[in-house]
């Protein structure tokens, strides 16, 4: 660490020095106003730690970094984390890629270092530690949900072990993400909801919206651009769609006090940059919505194969506030008219079929490109219960079969391990590919069920990942900033760009029993053998006699009438 | 006639069905059914266990008596069985160096004691000072004047016994200690609240302790603060560590939380320009602070906290007050069982012109002071004062004397063993009241294995062996907690009665209800076939 004296020297020349002893906070919200009215809010908060946890020595100090992460990396020798907890479904057609994307209900997937000798059972403590710390059901990841991906889920960070028998992934698509989850997700950035952007993070208003996803990634990266220190970067996520007519009245009309019921005083004091940035690409002479206060700072940068720009709030400088010392950035819509780009991928799921016997999952994938074909990385993931027909696998893309260069299909165990099925699938140019399997339900043991069964059961979304070609061929930007020998040939990321697109999970009904019938079921055979066990223990232990016949009923009144004549009976 | 006989034998031979019905069911039906609804119970040493229950401790340890030369006359000296008597240390000017060159001349193991006897009159130790304790397992003690001349060495003996109870009972184990390391497990009769406060303090045996450090700094716009917590741990803490490793395992972390705040306001003193927080509000610290400590992920040991709190510039400086409205000169409380607070005022380094925020290093030598006597009293080590006459040596570098360590492994020692008895005997009695529950082989062999270590700890207490009995009792505790927090226990544990009933009962009543009838009729009629045998014999 830097001395007290060095730091107040340091102090003049940088006016905002935060980075203390390898340790950096960044946070910043970007704010993209949709076509439909809507309102798309992500908020990205990073701690960058620079340590060495695979060295493996006991004693740890944080700083800006939790330290409860911190304490669960270095006992489960964690190298990668990523863990999303999502309300809602993100519509692609409607509102385009989202920056971080993540499945209905929550997510996790981890990769270990490759010195953990017995990774189910890490996994499983794991699973049951986050669980604590993030409040959520995690506990209900086991061996039946969880599977190895091969191709689909790489390492984001540095190293390059890609042996995926240290990697973990499971999905519970049943998850229901609330305030719960948010307050411990809330506390791990440095200054709470104190200071800073966090401030605007009030769950009264971010659960009354169309879609809220939080998520918190771990992973090593490299310090500098030679890579020759590494840190641990932390980067929380949260991500919301305000709906025009749920949360703005149906008014076109946003502000930060709608959305949040708050307004930006200050940046969090120990951020080293705190932006704000609102995408207003499609609105280039402000002829589809104004934004106020207006902002004289401008930036452009190419996302998911887009060149964006986009008006940039810096909120360290004073001046950004004005002189309310408040910031309420207004953004008001002047026509519903434009249209959104057609993003150029995306999917859909469904499961057809009748009766409870069988069934037949459709994946549904669009490339929207009109002349680039590409491939892309199936991932499904399907519990026991529902028995993969895998002989019945089709993908057909314009009416023609079209094979999968590569599949990875993992088979299930009743009650140990679900199906996992991996494909490599180009699509063609302007099309339509759709996958169809077939599959048998099972019985499931009366304990099996959930408590409420004929909800039905939940089937993970899956997952396709895929390097899509970009619309723009070259960052032409890149050329001010970076050397000019290294920008001559447009870079590969550039030419694509890397989407993972979740379908919906699907809501699977399974043949429930009547629940009281177990108890039925006793009463009746034992009533059965009760009936005749009690006629053949009457057979063999009672004695029979031959009895004279009673008289019939009208005799014995006629007796009766002649008694009372006197007359002797018949 | 013949339909009477006929009749008679059908009725017998009704009766030998019902007969052999029952048998059936007596014999095959009733234990099929009992061996197929009956829950695994395997076997556990009970009687041994119940021994456990009322166990009595006998702890003994060894104490080396040794005769420096002018101390025993020659005649006692004759009787002395092996030559123990030598000359000691003459170029030693002061009790630390006899001590330090005492313990090069014998290495006593873990739990022992030797005491030195020197002459009146030397000038080793101080005019008024009759025994002095070393850093190591040492003692010094200075013979009385009038048991010198004309008595024989079972006298003299019998004369020092007094005074080495005495230093036993400072250096090794006394009777509080004993019965505070009780406390928790064994009721007992209420003593003055100043000891139960103190056998409150000192947190419970455990096998490992996690200590966290955490800088509270509730103002980052006014104050960077950094403190260089890696370098003051090497330097402070851990050589203590070091030095307890054989009781627990420790491990350290620390963290800084920004906007942390107290759960009280400080009062504004007028008089002092100060701000202030009285003793009686120190017990509402904690809990808002708590909330962001942060649970620990990674184990389930008991935390030490330790907190600095760097007050924010609006309420600086702040001074914690005791019951006499006095400044607590170290600025610091601690909380039994919890950890301890130190407020760090940095209103001194605002200056004229400061330039917010402020850059603050912080001075760790004063802070771990405070910690290192905080951490000590949470760990029990108990610096009660020494009896009349005393004089104890200056701590070492290391922070803690060898008895100082044997202390604390007595109390530990026996209060792991109280602990675990404690355990067993619940679990066996819980397992003994509730026939539902599975005993499966593992937890019957946790069970044992508990029992014999606690068997072994206990020998090895009686015979002095400090160290393995602390080894052992560590073993008995780790095994019985095992057994009790199994969850293959709780899986039958709330079947309830009712739903076999309500199972059972379509079934049995049906097939028992004539079985039993049938059985009475064949008992009336028996009867009352011997009555008519007698009237007929009238």
């Amino acid at each position: 660490c830097a001395t007290g004296i060095n730091m107040q020297a340091a102090h003049w020349l940088a006016p905002r020095m935060t980075r203390q002893c390898g340790n950096d906070f960044q946070e910043e919200l970007v704010i993209r106003p949709l076509h439909s009215g809507d309102i798309y809010a992500s908020f990205q908060f990073r701690t960058v730690w620079e340590t060495d946890f695979m060295r493996g020595n006991k004693v740890s100090h944080y700083r800006l970094f939790p330290k409860s992460l911190g304490q669960v990396i270095s006992k489960f020798s964690v190298r990668e984390l990523h863990i999303s907890f999502t309300q809602g479904y993100w519509r692609t057609m409607q509102w385009g890629q989202p920056f971080q994307p993540s499945p209905p209900g929550a997510e996790l997937w981890v990769w270990f270092q490759d010195s953990v000798t017995d990774v189910d059972g890490t996994w499983k403590e794991l699973t049951n530690v986050l669980s604590g710390i993030f409040c959520a059901s995690l506990n209900f990841i086991d061996s039946t949900n969880t599977v190895q991906p091969s191709a689909s889920f790489k390492p984001l960070g540095i190293g390059n072990e890609t042996d995926h028998r240290f990697l973990r992934y499971a999905t519970l698509p049943r998850e229901i993400v609330c305030t719960e989850n948010l307050t411990p997700w809330k506390k791990l950035l440095p200054c709470g909801s104190k200071a800073g952007l966090a401030v605007l993070l009030k769950s009264e208003k971010l659960f009354h919206s169309s879609f809220h996803s939080q998520a918190v990634h771990i992973r090593p990266v490299c310090q500098d651009w030679q890579c020759k220190t590494t840190s641990w970067e932390l980067r929380q996520t949260l991500n919301v769609v305000f709906d025009l007519h749920n949360s703005a009245q149906g008014k076109r009309e946003w502000s930060l006090f709608k959305m949040f019921s708050r307004t930006l005083t200050e940046a969090c004091p120990l951020a080293s940059s705190s932006k704000i940035y609102i995408d207003i690409t499609d609105n280039p002479q402000g002829e589809q919505f104004e934004v106020s206060p207006a902002t004289p700072l401008l930036s452009q940068a190419v996302v998911l194969g887009d060149r964006r720009t986009f008006s940039v709030y810096d909120l360290t400088q004073q001046i950004t506030f004005g002189t309310v010392r408040s910031l309420n950035l207004l953004i008001r819509w002047k026509s519903s008219e434009g249209d959104m780009l057609r993003p150029l991928l995306h999917a859909e799921r469904y499961v057809a079929g009748y009766g409870l016997q069988t069934g037949e999952i459709h994946t549904l994938m669009y490339n929207n490109h009109p002349y680039r074909s590409f491939p892309v990385l199936l991932l499904d993931s399907v519990p026991w219960y529902l028995r993969l027909y895998i002989h019945t696998l089709t993908v057909t893309s314009k009416g023609k079969d079209n094979k999968p260069s590569y599949i990875h299909y993992q088979p299930s165990k009743d009650r140990l391990r679900p199906h996992l099925l991996e494909m490599l699938v180009q699509l063609p140019p302007n099309s339509v590919t759709e996958v169809t399997v077939q599959f048998e339900r099972a019985l499931l043991k009366w304990t099996e069920y959930t408590p409420d069964p004929n909800h039905g059961f939940y089937v993970g979304s899956s997952v396709i990942s895929s390097l899509v070609p970009s619309i723009v061929a070259m960052d032409t930007n890149s050329t001010r900033e970076r050397p000019l020998f290294s920008s001559f040939f447009p870079c590969k990321e550039e030419s694509s760009y890397f989407v993972r697109v979740y379908t919906e999970p699907l809501l699977v009904n399974l043949p429930t029993p009547d629940f009281s019938m177990p108890y039925n079921v006793i009463c009746l055979t034992c009533t059965v053998v009760a009936v005749g066990y009690g006629s053949l223990y009457n057979l063999l232990t009672r004695s029979f006699q031959i009895e004279e016949p009673s008289p019939g009923l009208a005799k014995r009144i006629a007796n009766i009438i002649r008694k009372m004549r006197g007359v002797p009976p018949l | 006639m013949l339909t009477a006989s006929c009749c008679y034998t059908d009725r017998r031979r009704g009766q030998l069905a019902a007969l052999s019905i029952a048998a059936v069911v007596i014999i095959v039906g009733v234990p099929l059914w009992w061996r197929t609804t009956e829950t695994y119970r395997a076997w556990l040493p009970v009687n041994q266990i119940n021994e456990l229950a009322n166990l009595q401790l006998q702890l003994s340890a060894d104490v080396e008596v040794v005769f420096a030369r002018g101390t025993v006359t020659p005649e006692q000296q004759k009787k002395v069985p092996t030559q123990v008597v030598i000359s000691l240390c003459l170029f030693c000017s002061s009790p630390l160096e006899a001590d330090l060159s005492l313990h090069t001349l014998s290495e006593s193991p873990c739990g022992s004691l030797v005491v030195y006897v020197i002459p009146e009159s030397s000038t080793l130790l101080p005019e008024d000072v009759d025994v002095y304790i070393g850093q190591r397992r040492t003692a010094l003690l200075r013979i009385g004047a009038q048991m010198r001349v004309g008595r024989t060495l079972e006298q003299l003996l019998a004369h020092l016994e007094p005074r080495i109870k005495q230093v036993l009972q400072v250096m090794s184990f006394s009777h509080t200690d004993i019965t505070a390391a009780l406390s928790d497990r064994v009721r007992l009769s209420p003593g003055n609240k100043e000891s139960i406060a103190d056998s409150m303090r000192a947190f419970k045996s455990s096998p490992g302790y996690e200590i966290t450090f955490s800088l509270l700094n509730p103002d980052p716009k006014s104050h960077r603060v950094h403190w260089d917590i890696e370098g003051a741990v090497q330097t402070y803490i851990q050589p203590l560590l070091t030095k307890l490793a054989p009781l627990a395992n420790f491990s350290i972390d620390s963290q800084t939380l920004y906007y942390a705040m107290l759960g009280v306001n400080p009062r504004y003193d007028s008089s002092r320009s100060a701000y202030t927080l009285n003793s009686d509000s120190l017990a509402h610290v904690i809990n808002p602070v708590e909330a962001r400590l942060g649970s620990n992920a990674a184990s389930s040991n008991p935390v030490l906290n330790f907190l600095l709190y760097v007050p924010d510039a609006h309420h600086s400086p702040l001074h914690i007050h005791d019951h006499k409205k006095q400044e607590v000169l170290s600025n610091a409380f601690h909380s039994p069982r919890w950890g301890g607070i130190m407020v760090y005022n940095v209103n001194g380094f605002y200056g004229p012109e400061a330039v917010f925020p402020v850059d603050i290093n912080i001075n760790m030598a004063k802070v771990m002071g405070v910690f290192l006597a905080q951490l000590r009293l949470l760990l029990g080590v108990q610096s009660s004062a020494p009896p009349p006459g005393f004089l104890v040596a200056p701590c070492s570098s290391t922070g803690l004397a060898d008895w100082e360590l044997d202390r604390l492994m007595w109390s530990r020692t026996v209060e792991n063993v109280a602990t675990a008895t404690t355990t067993i005997t619940s679990l066996a009695q819980l397992l003994d009241q509730i026939g539902n529950i599975v005993i499966n082989d593992n937890i019957a062999q946790q069970v044992s294995s508990a029992v014999t270590s606690l068997q072994l700890a206990v020998a090895e207490l009686e015979a002095g062996n400090l160290g393995f009995a602390l080894q052992y009792s560590k073993e008995a505790i780790l095994a019985s907690e095992r057994a009790f927090f199994d969850p293959s226990l709780l899986h039958l544990l709330y079947f309830p009665d009712d739903q076999k009933f309500a199972i059972y009962i379509p079934l049995f009543l049906p097939m028992c209800v004539p079985i039993l009838l049938s059985l009475l009729k064949i008992v009336s009629e028996a009867r009352q076939k011997r009555r008519e045998r007698q009237a007929k014999k009238d």
